[in-house]
C-alpha cells in the first residue's frame, strides 16, 4: 500500500499538468478561430 | 481571383463604412497604436485569407492584419491616421462592415463556463478513479485516505463550476421564482456535506464523485447552449450597421467636422452625400435628390427630395449631395420612436414561459417533497436517524436533473446548428419553442416578400439600340432604376458624353449634336403629354419607355402555398400604396392584406390577432416593422433587415429565398418532438430509479451508472434530429456550395 502515498500525488500531478495545458491554451486565444486554423495550413509562404 | 464569389450568398448592397467612421469604431491601444475589427462576411477558405492579409500587410501604417475565420473578422492594428483599410478590401472583392465592440461582452461569461467544465472535468475523472478502486473493494484505511483525497479534489470543482449554479438558483429564489438550479444546487450541496461526514466518521459510502460529474454533464449542455447563442449573435452583429455612426457637420465658420451621431444636435446643419443614409430627422436646406425610404416607411419607389422636404433617420440619400438640418437629435429621432414602441409591444414574448422552467417548477417541489417524506419514513420506520439521511440524499442525488437539465439544451444546440448550415441564425432557444405553436404568418411587404429592388419589365419590348444608350447613362447613377436597367445584360453600345445626373428628374449625355436623357416622363420628353414613369428620350422626343415592378423573393409563390396547404393562416402587411401591394399580394398568391399601414398599425393588427387566439410568426425588415416583429409571438428577419429590426427578430435568415421560414417551423416542429421524448425519457428514468432510492437500495456505484446512462440516453436521442431532410436551397456553407459547382 505504500506504493499509494506517491501514485496518488503523481495522478494528481499529471491530471494538474494537463488542465494547465488546456487553460493556457484557452487563454492564448488557440480556440478562437479553430476554422481558421485548420485552413491556414493550405496557405503557402511566400518569403 | 479567389474560389469564393464574395457576396454571392447574401444580397446586402449598402453603403461602405467611411474612413471617418472607421477611425471613430477604432479603439486605442498606445503608443499611437489603434485597433479595428471589421466584419467581412465574404472571408470563406484559406485562399480568402490569404488574398486579405497580404492586401492589408501591404498597406502603409498597417501592423498587423489577421483574419478570424471562424466568426468572419479582420482585426488590424495600425499606426498614425486610418489606412485605406475600407477601399482596398472592397477592391479585392472582400466589402467590409462595421459592428458595434459593445456587444462583446459575452465572451467573459463563456470564458467562465468553459473554465468550470475543464476544472470540473479535471476533478470528475480524478475522482472517478479513486471511486472506481473503492468499488473494486478497497477498504479500511485505504478506502478513507481515498475519499480524503476526493473531497480534497471535489472544492474547487465545487467552488468554480458549483458557483455558477449557486449564483442562478438563488437569484431564482430570491425572486421567488424556481429553476432547474435550485434542486441542482441542492443536491450537489448535500451530497457533498453527507459525504464529508461518511468520510470522518469511516463510513463506506461517500457520492463526491457523483456531485461532481453531474455538475461536469450539466455543464457541458450548458456551454455548448451558450456557444450557440454567441455564433448566432456574432452573425447577426457582423451584418452590416444601416445606421451610420457619424455625419459631416457644417460649422458656423465654414469649416466641416466628422461627429459622432449622438453629438448631433438640432440645428446642426449636415452634409450627405450621395450613397449614405440620414442619421437624425431632418428637413432639405440645399440640394435636390432621390431618396430610398423602403426601410424607414415601406415604399419601394424613391422619392425625390427638394429644400422644404422632410427626412427621417434611416432613409438612404441615393443621387445627389443634400445640406440638410437636424430637428431632432438622435435620441428623439424616428429610431427611437421606434424603440419605444417596441418596448411598448413586447408581449407575448414576456408572457411566454419556457418548457424547461415549467417542468422545473413543478419538478424542484416534488424532489424535495420526496427526499424529505423517504427522511420522515424511514425515521419512523426504524429511528435510525443517520441511515435516514443517507437514504434521503441517496433520493436527492438519484432525482438530481441531470438528463432533463441537458434534455432540453442539447436539443435546441443541435436544431440551431441545422438551422445555422441552411442560413438561418437562432438567437434565442426559446424561440424555437414558441415558434411551434404558431398558426398564422404575417409577412411585410418591401423587402421581405419582395427584394426590395426593381427590376425591368419589358426589357424584351425595347430597341437594342436604345437600351445599349439607357445603359450608357445608367451607368453613371447609384439610383435604384438605373440600376435595374443596368441588370439586363446586352452588349455595350455606343459612348456618350457629358454624362451628367439631374438630381431627382434623371442622366443625360450627348453623342455628336444628339442630346438623349433618361429619366422622369415630364422632364426626359417635357412635350410629350400623358407620359408616366421612366423614359429615354431623343432630342426630347421619348423614344422607349421602361416599365419596372419590385421583383419578388425566388420561391415566396411556393413557400405560401405550402403555408397555406399545412394549415396557415397568411397575411401582408405592408406601408406602400395600395396598388403596389395589390398587385404583390396577387403575386404571390396571398388573400389577406393591408397597405398604407403606419408602425402602430401594424402592431395593434397583430394585437387583435392575438386577441382572436391567433399565434402569430411576424417576418418583416424595415424600421417600421420593427414594433411588429417585437409585437409578434416569435419573429423573423432577413438579414439585409435594418438593424433594429434584426434585434427584434428571434430568427435572421441570409439569401435571397424565403425558404427558411417554412424550414425554421419545420425544424421547431422536430425539436418540440425530441424535447418532449426527452422530457419523458428522464421521467421514466426517474420513475424507475426513485423507488429503488427510496428503499435504500442505492450505492454511489449505481448513482454513477444511472445518472451517465440517462444522459447518454438523452444525448443520443437529440441527435437524430441532424438525420437528412430537405434543406432550402440556399445553404450558406461555403464548401458545399464548392462541392455543388
Amino acid at each position: 500500500m505504500n506504493i499509494l502515498t506517491y501514485l496518488i500525488p503523481v495522478a494528481l500531478f499529471l491530471g494538474a499538468v494537463g488542465l494547465a495545458a488546456f487553460v493556457w491554451a484557452l487563454r492564448s486565444g488557440q480556440y478562437e478561430d479553430s476554422d481558421g486554423a485548420a485552413e491556414r495550413i493550405l496557405i503557402d509562404d511566400e518569403e | 481571383m479567389s474560389c469564393c464569389a464574395p457576396g454571392a450568398e447574401t444580397a446586402l448592397d449598402l453603403a461602405l463604412p467611411s474612413d471617418d467612421e472607421v477611425r471613430l469604431a477604432a479603439r486605442q491601444l498606445g503608443n499611437g497604436v489603434s485597433q479595428i475589427d471589421l466584419s467581412v462576411p465574404g472571408v470563406h477558405c484559406a485562399a480568402c485569407i490569404g488574398t486579405v492579409e497580404r492586401k492589408l500587410n501591404a498597406l502603409p501604417g498597417v501592423v498587423s492584419a489577421r483574419v478570424n475565420l471562424s466568426t468572419r473578422r479582420v482585426s488590424i492594428q495600425f499606426e498614425g491616421g486610418v489606412p485605406p483599410l475600407v477601399p482596398s478590401l472592397a477592391s479585392i472583392g472582400y466589402p467590409p462592415h462595421l459592428f458595434d465592440a459593445a456587444q462583446e461582452s459575452g465572451d467573459q461569461a463563456l470564458a467562465e463556463l468553459i473554465r468550470a467544465v475543464a476544472i470540473s472535468g479535471f476533478a470528475a475523472a480524478n475522482i472517478m478513479l479513486l471511486s472506481v478502486s473503492v468499488w473494486s473493494g478497497a477498504e479500511g484505511a485505504t478506502r478513507d485516505l481515498f475519499h480524503w483525497v476526493s473531497a480534497l479534489i471535489a472544492i474547487p470543482a465545487l467552488f468554480f463550476a458549483g458557483r455558477i449554479y449557486y449564483r442562478s438558483a438563488w437569484s431564482a429564489l430570491r425572486h421567488g421564482r424556481m429553476n432547474m438550479d435550485v434542486p441542482i444546487a441542492v443536491g450537489i450541496t448535500l451530497a457533498y456535506a453527507m459525504s464529508l461526514y461518511e468520510t470522518a466518521t469511516g463510513g463506506e459510502y461517500a457520492y463526491f464523485d457523483a456531485s461532481v460529474t453531474l455538475l461536469f454533464f450539466l455543464l457541458i449542455g450548458r456551454t455548448l447552449d451558450h456557444i450557440m447563442r454567441d455564433r448566432a449573435r456574432s452573425a447577426v452583429i457582423g451584418l452590416a450597421r444601416l445606421q451610420p455612426r457619424g455625419a459631416l457637420v457644417l460649422l458656423a465658420n465654414g469649416l466641416r467636422e466628422y461627429r459622432p451621431v449622438s453629438d448631433i444636435r438640432a440645428g446642426d446643419q449636415l452634409m450627405i452625400p450621395a450613397g449614405e443614409r440620414v442619421p437624425v430627422d431632418a428637413t432639405v436646406d440645399a440640394g435636390s435628390s432621390d431618396i430610398d425610404a423602403s426601410i424607414t416607411n415601406g415604399e419601394s419607389a424613391p422619392l425625390p427630395v427638394a429644400p422644404g422636404s422632410r427626412l427621417s433617420a434611416g432613409m438612404l440619400n441615393l443621387s445627389a449631395p443634400l445640406t440638410i438640418t437636424a430637428t431632432r437629435p438622435v435620441s428623439d429621432s424616428f429610431l427611437a420612436e421606434m424603440t419605444r414602441l417596441m418596448e411598448a409591444a413586447e408581449g407575448g414574448r414576456a408572457s411566454y414561459r419556457r418548457i424547461a422552467e415549467r417542468v422545473s417548477t413543478l419538478y424542484a417541489p416534488v424532489v424535495h417533497l420526496t427526499a424529505l417524506a423517504t427522511f420522515l419514513g424511514w425515521i419512523a420506520f426504524n429511528g435510525d436517524w443517520h441511515q435516514a439521511m443517507t437514504i434521503a440524499i441517496a433520493v436527492l442525488i438519484i432525482t438530481c436533473p441531470c438528463a432533463l437539465g441537458l434534455a432540453v439544451p442539447i436539443v435546441h444546440v443541435v436544431a440551431a446548428r441545422k438551422l445555422f448550415e441552411a442560413g438561418v441564425m437562432l438567437k434565442d432557444g426559446s424561440a424555437l419553442e414558441r415558434l411551434v405553436d404558431v398558426n398564422t404568418v404575417v409577412f411585410d411587404k418591401t423587402g421581405t416578400l419582395t427584394l426590395g429592388s426593381l427590376r425591368l419589365t419589358n426589357a424584351g419590348k425595347i430597341a437594342q439600340d436604345h437600351l445599349a444608350i439607357a445603359q450608357e447613362l445608367a451607368g453613371h447613377s447609384r439610383h435604384p432604376v438605373a440600376a435595374a436597367i443596368l441588370a439586363v445584360s446586352i452588349p455595350p453600345g455606343e459612348q456618350l458624353e457629358e454624362v451628367s445626373e439631374v438630381p431627382g428628374c434623371g442622366l443625360q449625355g450627348r453623342s455628336g449634336t444628339i442630346v438623349w436623357r433618361l429619366g422622369r416622363a415630364a422632364w426626359a420628353a417635357p412635350d410629350a403629354k400623358g407620359l408616366q414613369g421612366t423614359v429615354l428620350s431623343r432630342d426630347g422626343v421619348p423614344v422607349a419607355s421602361f416599365m419596372f415592378d419590385d421583383i419578388v423573393r425566388p420561391g415566396a409563390r411556393d413557400m405560401i402555398a405550402n403555408l397555406k396547404r399545412d394549415g396557415f393562416g397568411v397575411e401582408m402587411l405592408s406601408g406602400d400604396a395600395n396598388s403596389i401591394c395589390a398587385s404583390v399580394a396577387d403575386n404571390v398568391g396571398i388573400e389577406t392584406w393591408s397597405g398604407e399601414l403606419m408602425p402602430v398599425d401594424k402592431v395593434s393588427r397583430l394585437s387583435s390577432l392575438g386577441a382572436q387566439g391567433r399565434k402569430v410568426l411576424m417576418v418583416g425588415d424595415g424600421l417600421n416593422d420593427a414594433p411588429a416583429l417585437a409585437a409578434a409571438q416569435v419573429s423573423m428577419a432577413p438579414a439585409t433587415a435594418a438593424e433594429i429590426g434584426r434585434q427584434a427578430a428571434d430568427f435572421v435568415f441570409l439569401g435571397q429565398r424565403l425558404d427558411p421560414v417554412a424550414y425554421a417551423i419545420e425544424i421547431a416542429r422536430g425539436a418540440n418532438r425530441l424535447v418532449h421524448q426527452n422530457i419523458a425519457l428522464a421521467i421514466i428514468y426517474n420513475a424507475i430509479a426513485v423507488p429503488i432510492a427510496i428503499f435504500g437500495y442505492v450505492t454511489p456505484l449505481i448513482a454513477a451508472i444511472a445518472m451517465s446512462a440517462s444522459s447518454l440516453l438523452v444525448i443520443g436521442n437529440a441527435l437524430r434530429l441532424t438525420g437528412p431532410a430537405n434543406v432550402p436551397s440556399n445553404p450558406i456553407r461555403p464548401r458545399e456550395r464548392e462541392a455543388a459547382a
